[in-house]
């Protein structure tokens, strides 16, 4: 066989191929105790390690958010509910081509550059595999639509969730405001881990103030996913606490009739219980509507109501600051009581001067009151009266008599943003103007003008001491925190404040004696308003002069004639002897306290004790 | 050295095993991996029985083909050897020119059967060296080892244009290997890892793309999480989390929750060592060990040069196949598509490996009729 010339050595051959042999299998260990040592420190040197990442991977946290508190007023008719809706949503992981897939989704579904700049901010902040929202509210056209597409968008779903709804539409949006999307300033604020399902948080009002009770605490579904995130078991479920529910001091019908009372007229009603600070009824008008806000109102509607001259955003009820005008003088005709400086009579020839000016303070009626008495000048509303009381009070005794009362102060209501009013005084001037006091300063504060402010919630809640001889209560909007179902709901603890203590308690009488002339006698500012009333009730009206309303540069003459217009003010209790209800009633524009705001204090007296009786 | 098997008592027990030219010790460690082979892919394909019937009927074809071959005397496969290895690298040109696969063009279709013919070249790029080299006496001398070279170098070009990083790999490999039984001097060998080394940065410029990818995914795997990175990390945490014991067969949650990619294929080894632990992985090292060690013997038992040439390429080609999976399913070496002899889901490979081993069994039972 062997053609080759050289001899072969087959033993020295044989002994070569079998060294090297050796030498290969001698290798070929080492390698393979090398693999071992490979294994044995990714199996035991850090087994803890890949185990803990093990569990991580197949595990996954999927957090469920809690059921939203319901919201009732005091006879347990529903204000806010969460309705079963559908939204459009995407995990990203699963999405290759995002802007791509937003593009083809917006010939399935109406979704707004909002929308998109809204779901691009979700995304930076999300967590791994969590299903970002694109759109809320689908309609059922939309989900149709959806659906027979959706082979085609890998990654895109429609999940169902529940949304806030508020069938009141309007009616008490003041109150209750309205949740919407979580923006990045309260994702700062926010406790995220709590927060980690839930899209949207409470923006005014009750949602907002009672954000923390509302939204319950997030719970929790360990599930164990494939590497697709399909899941395939739960593993453990920590369910969510829904949020506790809220029952309102608010009666929505009361609410409802104060706000129809009201009329076309921009402004506000308050109706409070003077017993214990319940609030009744607080309206503010115009208001809107908050259900698009929670899905997120398109630009140009918010533009609308932002712009708007009536601002109907603005809740007047805490944030309006109005002269409260000649409802203070039954304030002022206790402080001078209480001091005894008030004169049993007073001749008013129409006018008052200040002793060295030239200036003549007009009262409202030209001809003058005649003689006048402090019932009479209350009754009739006698301007000059108070000027002169004012100026013997003098500001500073005016100011601390009234800030007992709680004029110029934060009434302490159950939401947030509540401004303050103003009741001025030497030390006020001085700090915040850097002015001397005049005295002509003080003949105007008597008749409620000059720097007096007022929120219409302020005016009721003095009101509301007023009627009860001295009695303060923070004002409260939520009555009572229902934990769940089964539990006893937890009634909200009421503060009150220092009372008002006179130095002759048959002041009060006397000056309620008065306001109740107000209504019922024939020269009563308010008479017609109590007409045919089968309780009595005290009222005081007012007139407040609205000076330099800054406009707009274009205006048309009739628009700036109605807006510069008197506001017309009203506060009112009854029964006057047992007083179970202290309105406040504020009409922009409306003029006469008596003609405009009058009637709809009646109004809604009525409907509360009327009604209560049946 | 010729008289053993035949003249002792105890080989009576063998002479039907021998009469169908079967090393027995060679046959049970092979059985005994591919069955452990089939515990694992049970669990690895989702305990999915027509998995396990398509492999066993794999290995059945395989073993069979074994056996066939290893009735054909050496004598007759040295013969053949250059035609052999000649149809091969044609094979790879029209495979260059005709063929079809995903993306690269491995397969040749033949209307019947479509097969890769970088297989035929495992088998035969080592039988056509040892061919070669077992002309003249050894060590060669550097003329023969420059034809050599040439040889190893025309197919694995080849290949890895199709391309086929793996095989080509595996198949310079096994190449190589002839050339070090061969008793090629150590200096040769040391100045060719030397080129080599100095070659890599070449080898960058020639690569594919994804073949750059796999390699930078080797260096960071943690760069790539979603892509490429992926299968070694996740391999790595199976292994790992299966600690010493191992969570149980049929328990790995890496594998079962299909975090694990190539389970059944390129990364069991991946769900082994999660269900099995360092224990397990022991056990299936050691049986390896003693498949390539019976080979390598067999070798050193063989007639004539040939025989032992080629016996111990197949042998040390057997442990690289291995050596690179593993290397690469516990992240030491990069992401080659290799698969793990005799245990991965897949049929050509298997079918070529179990012919080598029918090689070797033919060099070793047909030694004393040679002799005679």
């Amino acid at each position: 066989m062997p053609r080759h010339l050289k001899i072969k050595d087959h033993g020295g051959e044989t002994r070569l191929f079998t060294q090297r042999a050796i030498t290969a299998l001698v290798i070929i260990v080492l390698l393979f105790l090398g693999i071992s040592a490979r294994l044995v420190y990714l199996q035991i040197v850090n087994h803890e390690h890949f185990s803990t990442l093990s569990r991580n991977n197949r595990l996954k946290i999927v957090p469920v958010p809690p059921t939203r508190g319901l919201i009732y007023d005091r006879k347990g008719k529903l204000l806010a509910k969460n309705i079963p809706s559908f939204s459009l949503e995407l995990i990203p992981e699963q999405v290759k081509d995002i802007d791509g897939t937003l593009q083809r989704l917006r010939e399935l579904i109406t979704i707004k550059d909002s929308d998109i700049q809204y779901f691009k901010r979700l995304l930076k902040q999300k967590r791994r595999f969590q299903s970002v929202p694109i759109r809320y509210r689908l309609t059922e056209q939309e989900v149709a639509r959806f659906s027979v597409n959706r082979h085609l968008f890998k990654g895109v779903d429609i999940q169902a969730r529940l949304t806030r709804y508020y069938p009141y539409g309007e009616l008490g949006v003041h109150v209750l405001g309205y949740v919407g999307r979580i923006d990045i300033k309260e994702l700062q604020r926010i406790d995220k881990a709590n927060y980690s399902s839930t899209t949207h948080i409470g923006k005014l009002g009750i949602e907002r103030a009672y954000e923390d009770v509302l939204h319950g605490k997030v719970g929790y579904r360990q599930e164990e996913v494939n590497a697709q995130e399909r899941t395939l078991r739960v593993i453990d479920n920590t369910p969510a606490v829904a949020g506790s529910d809220l029952t309102l001091n608010i009666d929505i019908k009361l609410q409802s009739i104060a706000d129809k009372a009201l009329g076309t007229f921009r402004g506000s009603v308050i109706a409070i219980d003077p017993n214990n600070g319940q609030v009744l009824a607080m309206v503010s008008k115009p208001g809107y509507d908050p259900n698009p806000f929670v899905s997120g109102i398109d630009r140009k509607s918010y533009a609308a109501l932002r712009n708007s001259k009536d601002k109907p955003l603005f809740n007047r009820a805490i944030l309006g600051q109005y002269p409260p005008g000649s409802t203070v003088k039954p304030f002022i005709g206790l402080a001078g009581l209480n001091s005894g400086l008030t004169k049993q009579k007073l001749f008013c020839p129409g006018y008052f001067e200040l002793e060295g000016e030239d200036h003549r303070y007009r009262d409202w009626k030209k001809q003058g009151h005649g003689h006048t008495s402090l019932d009479k000048a209350i009754v009739e509303s006698c301007d000059v009266y108070f000027y002169e009381l004012a100026q013997r009070l003098r500001i500073d005794n005016i100011h601390d008599f009234m800030t007992r009362f709680g004029f110029g102060q934060r009434t302490g209501i159950d939401i947030l943003g509540e401004l303050r009013g103003l009741m001025p005084s030497r030390a006020w001037k001085r700090r915040e103007r850097n002015q001397a006091w005049f005295p002509g300063e003080t003949l105007i504060t008597g008749i409620g003008q000059g720097f007096t402010l007022t929120t219409p919630l302020q005016l009721a809640t003095t009101t509301a001491t007023l009627a009860t001889r001295g009695l303060r209560f923070q004002p409260r909007l939520v009555q009572a925190i229902q934990e769940n179902t089964d539990a006893e709901p937890t009634p909200v603890v009421t503060k009150q404040y220092k009372t008002v203590t006179l130095k002759n308690p048959q002041h009060w009488d006397s000056v309620i004696r008065s306001m109740t002339r107000v209504m019922h006698s024939p020269t009563g500012t308010a008479r017609s308003s109590g007409q045919g009333a089968p309780y009595k009730i005290a009222g005081k009206t007012g007139t407040a002069q609205v000076f330099g309303i800054a406009q707009d540069a274009e205006y048309d003459e009739k628009e700036v004639a109605d807006r510069l217009r008197d506001h017309s003010l009203f506060i009112a209790f009854a029964p006057a002897d047992n007083p179970r209800i202290a309105v406040a009633v504020i009409a922009e524009n409306g003029g006469s306290g008596g003609r405009v705001a009058a009637p709809v204090a009646r109004k809604v007296i009525d409907a509360w004790l009327l009604e209560d009786k049946q | 050295m010729a008289l053993e098997p035949f003249n002792s008592p105890s080989s009576r027990r063998y002479s039907l095993a021998h009469s169908l030219h079967i090393d027995l010790p060679l046959l049970f460690g092979l059985l005994l991996v591919a069955s452990l082979g089939l515990v694992i892919l049970y669990s690895a394909g989702n305990q999915d029985e027509a998995i396990i019937i398509r492999q066993l009927t794999r290995l059945g074809v395989a073993f069979g083909v074994m056996i066939v071959v290893a009735q054909i005397p050496p004598q007759q496969l040295r013969f053949w050897t250059p035609w052999l290895f000649a149809l091969g690298v044609l094979l790879l040109i029209a495979v260059l020119v005709f063929g079809e696969g995903k993306g690269v063009s491995r397969w040749l279709d033949l209307g019947i059967v479509r097969f890769q013919p970088s297989e035929i070249l495992k088998i035969t790029l080592p039988m056509m060296l040892a061919w070669y080299l077992a002309d003249a006496a050894l060590p060669p001398r550097p003329r023969r080892v420059l034809v050599c070279g040439v040889l190893i170098i025309v197919p694995t070009l080849l290949i890895a244009k199709q391309p086929d990083l793996g095989t080509s790999l595996v198949i310079a490999s096994s190449g190589i290997f002839v050339m070090l039984l061969s008793g090629i001097r150590w200096k040769f060998v040391f100045s060719a890892i030397l080129v080599a080394v100095a070659a890599l940065p070449a080898l960058w410029y020639f690569m594919h793309d994804y073949q750059r990818q796999r390699v930078l995914t080797f260096l960071n795997p943690e760069q790539d999480l979603l892509g490429s990175g992926w299968h070694i990390v996740q391999s790595k945490i199976a292994i790992g989390s299966g600690g010493l014991y191992g969570k149980g067969w049929l328990n790995g949650t890496q594998s079962h929750l299909e975090f694990l990619p190539e389970r059944s294929t390129d990364f069991i080894f991946a769900v082994y060592g999660e269900e099995f632990g360092l224990m397990g992985i022991l056990l299936l090292l050691v049986l390896y060990l003693f498949v390539i060690a019976r080979s390598l013997y067999i070798s050193t038992q063989a007639q004539d040069t040939f025989g032992r040439l080629v016996g111990g390429s197949i042998a040390i080609t057997f442990f690289f196949n291995i050596f690179v999976n593993i290397g690469m399913v516990t992240g030491l070496l990069p992401v080659v598509g290799l698969p793990l002899p005799l245990i991965s889901y897949g049929g050509t490979s298997m079918v070529t490996l179990m012919i080598a081993f029918g090689i070797l069994m033919s060099v070793h039972t047909h030694r004393k009729l040679l002799s005679q």
